[in-house]
C-alpha cells in the first residue's frame, strides 16, 4: 500500500527547516506559502526518509476567493505519498514559482493550468498555452469563465 | 572547420498515420538527424474537464471513455473509483470480480493494439496488426456481450457494474484464455527474434531510468526503463492484492523493452484473468444501492489505477452538489512523452516514428 504520509507530521518538520513556510496542515495535506514553494521542494525531494523523487499530478482548482494549486507526491523508494498545496489570493494575472527544476513531471502540467486556470509559473522555460490555440481569450475552467 | 548550416524544419502531423491521431510534431532536422522535437497538441481538446462540473456524477462516465478510448474499461473504472472514495461507497464483491476481469481483458486488448501498431511504424505494414486483431476481435465480441458496445462501453457505474455478465460470457472468456497462451507463442515466434525487429528497436530511444522518474513516466514506458512500480502491486485498488502475478520489467529502457515489456504484460493479464474466472462468486449483486443523484459530501479525492498506458487518475473535488466542483483528470500519455526530445534527439527520422510509436500515445486522452 502507497501510505499517505500525516501532513501534520510533515507540517512539523517543514516548520523547522523553514520557518515561515507553512501556512497550515492536517492529517490529508500541507499548505505552504507559495514564496517559499521551491525550497521546500528541494527539502521533500532531497530529505533522507521522505524522497519525494515522483511528482504524480500537479492541478488548480478556483474556489472564487483563491486559485489553489495541488501537488500529489510520491515516494517510488519508500511507497509513500503526500498532498502538497499551495494558494494565490488574487485573480488577475496570478504567479505561483514554477516546480519544474525540482520535477520534471510538471512540465506540461504547469502550461496546462496556466491554459485552462491563466496562473502564470515563474521560471518555466516555456510558459505557453497548451491545448488552445495562442489568442484564446480568457481561461475556461475557471468557475467565472461561463 | 564544419560549415554550420540552418536546421531544416518538418512538420509530421497533424494529419500523419504514424502520429496515431491528431498530433503534431515540429521537427528540427540536420540532414535526416533530428536536432529537435517540439510536439504541439490540443487538436482534439472537447474540454471534458468543463463539461463535467455541469453534469451529475454518473452523466461523466461517457465522457471517460472517450479519453483514451482503447481502454475505455479502465477510465470507467479509474472515475468509479475516485467517486467512491469521495463517497466512502463499498462495492459488492462479484462486481469488483468483473472490473478486474474486464479491465485485465482491456489491457490485453490495449497492448495488442500498441504492439501491432508499434509495428507498423517499424514497416511491416499491416500484417502484425492483423493477427493483433484476430484476438481483439474476440475481446470486442466479448464486450458486445455484456455491454452491447464494442468501443465504448459505459459499462462501470458508481459502487459497481451496470449489469451481470450474460450466461454465454463465461464460456466465451474461458475459451479465449485457453486459446491465449497460444497466440501469444505464436507472436513470440514472429516477432521476439525477428532480426529487423532486433536491429531498429535494440539501443534505439533510450529512456534512462533516473529520466524516466523524473518526469513521472508510468505504465510500461517506466518499468521497460527497469522501475519496479506496478500500481496493482505497490498501492492495489479494488481486490488486486488476491492475484499472484509478476511485474515484468525492462533492463535498457530502450523501443525493444518497451514491446517486450507489453508482450510479458499480456502473459501476466492472461494468469490474473485465469484466477479470478476461478475465483468469480457465482450470485450477487453486481452493483451497490446508489442514488441515481449522489451526492458525496464535501471534500476531495485522487482515485487511480495502472491502466494499459499508465497511471491514469481522476482528482475531484466535491461541493456536495449533484455534480463535480472540480474534476482533474491525470492522463498518462500526456506525461510520457515529456521526455520525447531526450529519446529522439541524434536518431533518423525514421527512428522518430518508432520512438514515438514504442510510448503508445492515445490523442483523446492526451488532449482530454
Amino acid at each position: 500500500m502507497t501510505l499517505a504520509l500525516n501532513g501534520e507530521e510533515i507540517g512539523k518538520k517543514l516548520a523547522e527547516a523553514f520557518p515561515a513556510a507553512v501556512v497550515s496542515s492536517d492529517k490529508l495535506n500541507v499548505l505552504v506559502d507559495s514564496k517559499h514553494l521551491q525550497p521546500v521542494a528541494e527539502y521533500l525531494k532531497n530529505t533522507s526518509g521522505l524522497e519525494f523523487d515522483y511528482l504524480t499530478f500537479v492541478t488548480a482548482t478556483d474556489y472564487l476567493d483563491y486559485l489553489e494549486i495541488v501537488y500529489r507526491l510520491v515516494s517510488l523508494k519508500n511507497n509513500h505519498s503526500l498532498i502538497l498545496k499551495t494558494r494565490c489570493h488574487t485573480r488577475d494575472n496570478p504567479v505561483v514559482p514554477t516546480v519544474v527544476n525540482t520535477w520534471r513531471a510538471a512540465y506540461y502540467q504547469e502550461r496546462e493550468i496556466f491554459d485552462l486556470l491563466g496562473i502564470r509559473f515563474e521560471g518555466h522555460p516555456d510558459m505557453r498555452r497548451l491545448l488552445l490555440w495562442e489568442g484564446f481569450q480568457g481561461h475556461p475552467l475557471r468557475r467565472d469563465y461561463l | 572547420m564544419p560549415i554550420k548550416t540552418e536546421p531544416f524544419y518538418l512538420n509530421i502531423g497533424p494529419q500523419h498515420p504514424s502520429t496515431h491521431g491528431v498530433f503534431r510534431l515540429r521537427v528540427a532536422l540536420d540532414g535526416e538527424v533530428v536536432v529537435g522535437v517540439e510536439p504541439i497538441i490540443g487538436y482534439l481538446h472537447r474540454g471534458i474537464e468543463k463539461l463535467a462540473e455541469t453534469r451529475t456524477y454518473t452523466q461523466t462516465i461517457p465522457f471517460t471513455d472517450r479519453l483514451d478510448y482503447l481502454s475505455s474499461m479502465t477510465n470507467n473504472l479509474a472515475y468509479c473509483l475516485a467517486v467512491e472514495k469521495l463517497g466512502g461507497l463499498k462495492v459488492p464483491e462479484r462486481a469488483e470480480y468483473i472490473r478486474v476481469i474486464f479491465s485485465e481483458i482491456m489491457r490485453i486488448s490495449s497492448h495488442m493494439m500498441a504492439v501491432g501498431f508499434f509495428l507498423n511504424d517499424l514497416g511491416a505494414m499491416m500484417t502484425p496488426v492483423l493477427y493483433m486483431w484476430r484476438e481483439r476481435e474476440k475481446i470486442m465480441d466479448m464486450f458486445e456481450m455484456v455491454c452491447g458496445q464494442r468501443l465504448l462501453y459505459n459499462y462501470m457505474r458508481i459502487g459497481g457494474v451496470s449489469q451481470n455478465l450474460p450466461d454465454d460470457f463465461m464460456p466465451a472468456v474461458k475459451k479465449f484464455l485457453a486459446e491465449m497462451p497460444k497466440y501469444i507463442d505464436e507472436y513470440d515466434q514472429l516477432l521476439a527474434q525477428n532480426e529487423i525487429l532486433l536491429a531498429r528497436s535494440k539501443g534505439v530511444g533510450i529512456l534512462s531510468k533516473d529520466t524516466a522518474i523524473g518526469i513521472g513516466a508510468s505504465g510500461p514506458v517506466l518499468r521497460a526503463s527497469g522501475v519496479k512500480w506496478d500500481i496493482r502491486k505497490m498501492d492495489p485498488y479494488s481486490i488486486y492484492e488476491r492475484f499472484d502475478f509478476e511485474v515484468p520489467t525492462g533492463d535498457t529502457g530502450d523501443c525493444y523493452d518497451r514491446y517486450w515489456v507489453r508482450m510479458l504484460e499480456i502473459r501476466q493479464s492472461v494468469r490474473i484473468l485465469e484466477q479470478a474466472i476461478a475465483q468469480i462468486p457465482e450470485k450477487g449483486a453486481v452493483c451497490a444501492d446508489v442514488p441515481q443523484f449522489f451526492r458525496p459530501p464535501r471534500g476531495e479525492a485522487y482515485g487511480y489505477l495502472e491502466g494499459p498506458k499508465g497511471n491514469i487518475g481522476f482528482y475531484i473535488v466535491s461541493d456536495g452538489s449533484i455534480a463535480p466542483y472540480r474534476l482533474h483528470i491525470y492522463p498518462p500519455t500526456l506525461i510520457n512523452i515529456t521526455a520525447l526530445s531526450d529519446m529522439v534527439i541524434g536518431w533518423k527520422v525514421a527512428d522518430l516514428i518508432i520512438i514515438f510509436g514504442s510510448i503508445d500515445v492515445v490523442l483523446g486522452e492526451i488532449d482530454r
